[in-house]
């Protein structure tokens, strides 16, 4: 098991009861994540959900092939080694005064993050951009005193046209033809 | 055409080729047994606990390798199949669980007798379904068919709002189905194969661990090929049991907890385990860090997700057995290896472990011994959980393909009155011996009352210690033999039998063994037998649990009334 943080793409029917087969999976393997996204993708009628997985206390491997055998579950990558891009978006509630408003403004600008709200005693700032920038961001912001936090989870692809259903050159394979 | 959804579901069961269902009817699911008149090749079987139904289903998948049905109505009903649905999941049989569910604009409110049986089963079935639409039915069936008799087979649960059934919809049945998400592989990779033949080639000390897989996969002949063929000695899982010939000369039993100590000591020299079938559960391997320390291990398998799992792996084979097998078998070379098969032998020789001493009181082991003799090794026994099960495997010589039938995976007491129903039923020409333990046989013995009623000849032994005794022998080996909550009180089991309606003896002495057999076996429907046996005899050979496979606790040494299971090695 490595100790890196594994990011895993699974393209999923968009059904009922597929996100609770999921948790339900990781759940009872003991599999632990850091975080999951699911929204729909470029089929209609399929999910892509993309997971990461900390491969210092869980068996990726297993994460991957226990996934892949459930029914709904279509495809199951693991890209961590792959070239890939990878962004996260968080909103960030943070208290404010008149005094701490410009020092919060010029962290928000150095971070190419952007305000959504400014109220007298707070400012929503929403920041995207990699797990790390995230993370950097929330601690600068930690000693303001931060009222709520709201983070996306990863979500990532490969970069280039070879995707986790698209192999240079080739069209979409194992894909359902509609039903 | 059109029908309604009950009607849909039954044409479905029809189309599939479903003879049997076994089942229990309630409210919600009332207009599906409505219409099963309408389908006389449906033959409807009543239970009388739904685990019943779900276990009669699985032993009844088991026995004939089909997908075995079982019905249950809403909340209540469906609950009830949830035990039976696990043992079948953990063994990977192919149950079809149909279970009504409330009505659809009931569902959410918790109405009466709703219960989210799909959301409950989501870890115990290979997958399941919430039907919503009487137009779906024929595909979901097609689709759950599929999936439980393909790849790693497994249950499905298929659940059915009651206005589902009652809405009428078009009919037509799919000629195949069409499942983006789901196709084992069942040939396995070239280069694997040919590495796995390499190493099959040059082992020095090899040995086959065979499981459910060569059963599921019926690579009956193909196992036999290969183990003659590279001359490699066949040791078995628990499930793995009459996957080849016991009586064959190189088959070495079981290995694990309670195998031979000759198998675990094979398995421990072994330079090269070809695994076959099975997935290294704890109860095979004893501690797993260390097991097969010498080999190289092959592990054959259709579950990908097997590999790797428990045991790290040098060949990874994905594929059906037999398919991978017959591939296998034609690169691989002729092989003797005498003194690796002496050594087993040997071990054999100075660890007898199916030896039974020579006593006055009636033991257990020799009453499967017995029915080992007057079934001529003919019958399909279906075990209960604890050491009733593992004498039965251990003394019972499995010569007959499939000719075990046991929970393994979720050790289910219970299960053996009802699944030997459904094995009987599957393979009604079979003698089936149904070996039970006072605890387990009455955790469910309603269902003697299925056997009479509709006439299903099971033969049963109750293996009668008057112990929970599995667990009382745990309870004597690590808990100072303090026995609690072990003693067991049964009823007078051949009064019991006489008020369901079934003819039965009791058994207390060697004499009385064979003559009690052969009258079960006389006489034409169900028939009881009470063994009263030794209260405290304990399942030797015996790891541990935590310890290695190789430290194996032995019966205390003791005058021999019969050898080992005998066999001839000079025509090797
Ligand atoms: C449903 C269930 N409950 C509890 C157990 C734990 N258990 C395993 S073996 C055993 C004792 C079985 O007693 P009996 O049926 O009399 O068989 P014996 O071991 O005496 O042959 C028990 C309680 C189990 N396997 N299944
Ligand atoms: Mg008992």
């Amino acid at each position: 098991m490595s100790a890196i943080k594994h990011t895993i793409v699974a393209l999923v029917e968009d059904r009922p009861g597929v996100l609770n087969r999921v948790a339900s999976l990781f759940r009872r393997r003991g599999f632990n994540i850091e975080s999951l996204a699911v929204g729909h993708s470029e089929i209609p009628g399929f999910s892509r959900m993309i997971i990461v997985v900390d491969g210092a206390t869980t068996a990726v491997e297993q994460v991957r092939k226990q996934l892949d055998k459930l029914i709904e579950v279509i495809k199951v990558t693991d890209i961590s080694e792959d070239n890939i891009v990878a962004r996260e978006l968080a909103l960030i509630k943070v208290e404010s005064s008149p005094s701490t408003r410009s020092e919060i403004m010029q962290i928000t600008d150095i971070f190419r993050a952007s305000i959504l709200d400014v109220a007298p005693d707070s400012i929503v700032i929403e920041v995207t951009g990699d797990d790390d920038k995230v993370s950097s961001l929330v601690e600068l912001l930690r000693g303001f005193g931060i009222i709520e936090l709201a983070r996306t989870g990863r979500i990532a692809m490969v970069r280039g046209t070879i995707g986790p259903l698209r192999k240079q050159g080739q069209g979409q394979s194992k894909r359902r033809s509609g039903r | 055409m059109r029908m309604n959804g009950a009607q849909m579901l039954c044409q479905s069961l029809v189309n599939e080729g479903v003879e049997v269902v076994f089942g229990y009817p309630g409210g919600a699911i009332l207009p599906l047994y409505d219409v099963l008149p309408q389908y006389p090749q449906l033959r409807h079987i009543l239970v009388r606990h739904e685990q019943g139904a779900a276990h009669a289903a699985d032993g009844y998948a088991r026995a004939t390798g089909k997908a075995g049905i079982c019905f249950a109505t809403s909340g209540p009903g469906a609950c009830n199949l949830v035990t039976g649905i696990a043992s079948a999941h953990l063994d990977s049989s192919p149950v079809i669980a149909i279970t009504a569910q409330v009505a659809r604009h009931f569902i959410g409110k918790d109405a009466f007798q709703e219960i989210d049986i799909t959301g409950i089963t989501v870890p115990i079935t290979k997958h399941n379904y919430l039907l919503t639409r009487a137009e779906d039915i024929a595909n979901v069936l097609k689709e759950a068919f599929h999936i439980a008799t393909t790849g790693r087979p497994g249950p499905v649960l298929i659940d059915i709002p009651r206005d589902v059934f009652t809405d009428e919809a078009a009919f037509a049945y799919p000629a195949r189905v069409n499942l983006a998400g789901y196709c084992p592989t069942v040939q396995g990779h070239p280069l694997q194969i040919k590495k796995a033949a390499r190493l099959i080639n040059e082992a020095k000390r090899p040995a086959i661990i065979a499981g459910r897989g060569v059963i599921v996969s019926e690579a009956y002949e193909e196992l036999k090929e290969l183990a003659e063929k590279a001359q490699v000695p066949v040791i078995t899982t628990l499930l793995g049991i009459s996957c080849f010939p016991e009586n064959h000369v190189l088959s070495f039993n079981m290995l694990g907890m309670h195998g031979m100590a000759y198998a675990n000591l094979a398995v421990d020299a072994a330079d090269l385990i070809i695994a076959i079938g099975m997935r290294f559960d704890d109860r095979a391997t004893a501690r797993v860090s260390g097991f097969a320390p010498h080999a190289q291990i092959i592990h054959i398998d259709i579950d990908p997700a097997e590999i790797g799992k428990n045991l790290k792996v040098s060949v990874p084979i994905v594929g059906d057995v037999k398919n991978v097998l017959r591939s296998l078998n034609k690169q691989i070379e002729s092989r003797t290896h005498i003194d690796w098969i002496q050594q087993i032998e040997q071990w054999r020789h100075e660890h007898p472990s199916t030896a039974i001493r020579e006593t006055e009181e009636l033991l257990p082991q020799y009453v499967i011994r017995k029915i080992h003799e007057v079934t001529a090794g003919r019958a399909i026994i279906v075990t209960g959980v604890g050491q009733n099960q593992m004498w039965s495997a251990q003394h019972y010589w499995y010569d007959k393909p499939n000719s075990l039938i046991s929970s393994g995976g979720l050790g289910t007491m219970g299960f053996e009155l009802p699944a030997a129903i459904g094995a009987k039923v599957g393979l009604p020409d079979d003698c089936v011996w149904c070996i039970a333990g006072d605890g387990g046989f009455q955790m469910t013995v309603q269902e003697l009352a299925t056997a009479i009623q509709d006439d299903i000849a099971v033969k049963i032994a109750i293996l009668n210690n008057g112990y929970l005794g599995m667990v009382r022998q745990w309870q004597e080996l690590f808990y100072d033999r303090r026995y609690v909550a072990t003693p067991l009180s049964g009823p007078d089991f051949i009064k019991l039998a006489e008020a369901y309606g079934l003819p039965a003896l009791r058994v207390r002495s060697k004499a009385e063994v064979i003559p009690a057999i052969q009258k079960a076996m006389d006489h034409q429907g169900p028939f009881l037998i009470d063994f009263v046996v030794e209260p405290e005899e304990n399942v030797y050979p015996m790891v541990v649990p935590g310890a290695a496979i190789t430290e194996i606790i032995e019966a205390p040494g003791e005058k021999v009334e019969f050898g080992s299971k005998p066999r001839n090695i000079s025509n090797l």
